[in-house]
């Protein structure tokens, strides 16, 4: 568990979920990255730019 | 061949598609290294030593895709997708020019490079017209005009984006297609799977919300396919198509595919198929 940077809210993720995977905050919905498993930090996810894509 | 070669996926975030392919890596007993390309550090005056055989490219943005794949090129690290494939399909103008070197069919477009000359090719082309970047996915910034005014209002618009690239007016025909598009995927020399991507809306993709089932390949789909993706450079690639009134066009070439809809929908196990191409590739280059 760990708190959503944006709304501060406790955030829980998957037991399979991995370094660089992005997952929703559950409260206000924000994009979050994770930046590591153990233990579970979170980061805003980077917005997305002009290029990118398939 | 005594070892199983080591695979490097670069990649920017870990969406379904590489766990997909990374689950795809590990349950085979492939070495795999996932390198984040915010940390990469690329030391262009020798061969960067990266600890594996093989690349996989799965970059979320074009500009690092390319570049990276630039210098690895240049250097003869393997790569799937190949640095030239990038360049080609991360331009639609690029794209179009090697469709229509190889003979595939694809729709008119004109190329124009102030917003007067812009506003003469729509009109020649006649409405209505797509205006799209020269690089983008997802179908952003696509508009389609239906007549002068807004022509007119798009064009101003471009104008003033701030990036040069949005003042290269590519220019295409509409294709009155039947409320779904085609997306083919080729690895290699074979179209593995194929899906309609379905929406009320104009633009189809996925990422907008359209809806996928099951496209059968047809031996004309997969050849069509295969030329279009041998005509960007080869690789594993998804190609889009149109269906129009005379037959299939081909409207892009996309160079590091999602295929999260497209698994259950056409029973093909895409992953494994990228897979068995990276270590092939990786192997060829011992």
């Amino acid at each position: 568990m760990a708190k959503c940077p944006e709304c501060d809210a406790e955030v829980t993720v998957g037991s399979d979920a991995v370094k660089g995977e992005i997952v929703s905050c559950p409260d206000c919905g924000a994009e979050l990255e994770v930046k590591e498993t153990a233990p579970l930090t979170l980061a805003l996810a980077p917005k997305a730019e002009e290029d990118w894509g398939e | 061949m005594n070892s199983k070669p080591r695979v490097g996926v670069l990649l920017s975030r870990v969406r379904v598609e590489e766990k997909l392919l990374l689950a795809e890596l590990e349950s085979r007993g492939v070495e795999t290294k996932v390198i984040d390309d915010r940390d990469l550090v690329l030391t262009v005056e020798q061969r960067p030593d990266l600890g594996v055989d093989v690349i996989l490219e799965r970059c979320i943005q074009h500009g690092t895709a390319l570049y990276a794949l630039a210098v690895l090129d240049a250097w003869g690290v393997p790569t799937v997708n190949r640095y030239e494939v990038a360049e080609i399909c991360g331009n639609k103008l690029l794209t179009t020019m090697r469709l229509i070197r190889d003979g595939v069919p694809s729709p008119r477009t004109r190329v124009a490079f102030t917003p007067e000359s812009a506003l003469v090719a729509i009109e020649e082309l006649g409405y209505p017209v797509v205006l799209k970047p020269l690089i983008g996915s997802w179908g952003r910034l696509i508009s389609k005009v239906n007549d002068r005014e807004a022509a007119e209002a798009i064009v101003e618009h471009k104008d003033v984006l701030g990036n040069y690239l949005h003042s290269i007016y590519y220019i295409q025909e509409y294709i009155q297609k039947p409320g779904r598009d085609i997306r083919a995927f080729v690895v290699g020399s074979e179209t593995i799977a194929a899906i309609y991507r379905a929406s009320d809306h104009w633009i189809t993709n996925t990422a907008r919300g359209g809806q996928a089932s099951n496209c059968p390949v047809t031996p004309e789909l997969n050849a069509l396919c295969v030329r279009a993706a041998r005509a960007v450079g080869g690789g594993v690639v998804a190609v889009d198509l149109l269906e129009a009134p005379e037959g299939l066009l081909v409207n892009e070439v996309n160079y590091t595919m999602e295929f999260r809809n497209s698994i259950d929908t056409t029973g093909v196990n895409i992953p494994a198929k990228v897979v068995d191409y990276v270590l092939e590739v990786a192997r060829a280059a011992r």
